[in-house]
């Protein structure tokens, strides 16, 4: 978790980029952000990532970018899925697609098993501060970086950030939701595949 | 065994456009015309894991993406390959260099010759062994077929001395 002493809700973070992301983006969302976008409506060109191999999301968000290279892409991630596949941020900058938008909703805990600390934040940490991901994205290279505590500031800016040159990398300062839970498949994952490729091979900008 | 010339005029040949990578001593050598080839694209991971997940999101992109890893990375990628192979079913296919293989008098104690193709029975992964370069069109044949079932598959590619 980033030293952030600002947070806004979960819900408000995601609400924000459901109400300005294109009709045309495909979105890619886990763990928490995943339950909180299907509860606001997931469209053909979405992917709730669940079930999922916990940390992809980014990958095959860069997967779909690079196959797309004319449709943006916006993966939103958890910190705790981001930890576990870090080297994601360097062969994202390495293939470097200009239309690829990483969100990284930073709660600093594993909120659906319990909230239990990542190593990343503080009070799991023996120095008590927490990782900086914003050095890591911009070591890393990536082209935009942004970083967003308050719901107001970043509903002001989605639209610019989802504008700027990709690969783009955003970090949100969220609050976690004690109790919550994870996300429940919205139906069998072969199936979504199958539709989703097949919108997106017929849709091709 | 098989030069990267013919690796990449055989991926090309059966449609692959991305080849998702780590490099070993044997993969690496192949990278070069993979990355000269106008009509396949490298794309450079730092951990197998990703592979299996950057393929997936190729693949539901409408491109044709192949895995090329060492059986290390295989044992390294297990979760990611299970989400992708088995829970959404994508049909991706893989090349894996079979560590040591061709050593086995002088490094007998690889203990990747005793877990490798376990592993991938345990992943049910429908592979074929590749021992001699006589063998080549034996991967096109294997991709072949399974692109015509929409299964995933893989080629197990033996390494150490050509």
């Amino acid at each position: 978790m980033s030293d952030s002493s600002e947070r806004m809700p979960l819900l408000d973070a995601v609400q924000a980029l459901h109400a300005r992301r294109r009709a045309d983006d495909v979105v890619i969302t886990s763990m928490g952000a995943a339950r909180e976008w299907m509860a606001l409506g997931a469209g053909p060109l979405d992917l709730p990532l669940v079930p999922s191999s916990m940390g992809t999301a980014p990958s095959i968000g860069l997967g779909i970018a690079l196959a797309q290279p004319r449709r943006r892409v916006i993966v939103i991630n958890g910190d705790g899925a981001m930890l576990m596949h870090l080297g994601s941020l360097v062969t994202i900058t390495a293939a470097a697609p200009t239309n690829l938008v990483l969100i990284l909703v930073d709660n600093g805990v594993y909120e659906v098993t319990g909230a239990q600390p990542t190593p990343g934040a503080a009070p799991a940490r023996a120095d008590g501060t927490s990782i900086a991901f914003m050095g890591m994205a911009h070591a890393a290279g990536f082209q935009s970086v942004y970083r967003f505590s308050d719901a107001a500031d970043w509903a002001r800016n989605v639209e610019r950030v989802l504008a700027a040159t990709g690969p783009t990398f955003v970090l949100l300062d969220v609050s976690s939701v004690p109790g919550s839970k994870g996300p429940r498949s919205p139906g069998p994952a072969a199936a979504r595949a199958r539709d989703l490729r097949r919108t997106l091979t017929q849709k091709l900008g | 065994m098989f030069s990267g010339e013919e690796m990449a005029t055989l991926f090309t040949s059966i449609g692959i456009t991305h080849v998702v990578s780590i490099a070993d001593s044997t993969i690496g050598a192949w990278h070069p015309a993979i990355e000269e080839s106008p009509d396949l694209r490298l794309v450079r991971v730092c951990r197998e894991g990703e592979a299996w997940a950057v393929a997936a999101g190729l693949y539901l992109g409408g491109a044709t993406p192949l895995v090329l890893i060492q059986c290390t990375g295989l044992f390294e990628s297990g979760d990611s390959l299970r989400n992708v192979l088995h829970d959404w079913q994508l049909p991706i296919f893989s090349v894996i260099g079979y560590r040591s293989y061709l050593n086995q008098e002088t490094l007998p104690g690889d203990t990747c010759l005793v877990f490798t193709e376990p592993v991938l029975d345990a992943w049910r992964i429908d592979y074929r062994l590749i021992t001699s370069p006589a063998q080549l069109d034996e991967i096109r044949a294997h991709y072949l077929a399974c692109r015509e079932s929409g299964k995933p598959g893989a080629a197990l590619i033996a390494e150490g001395r050509a």
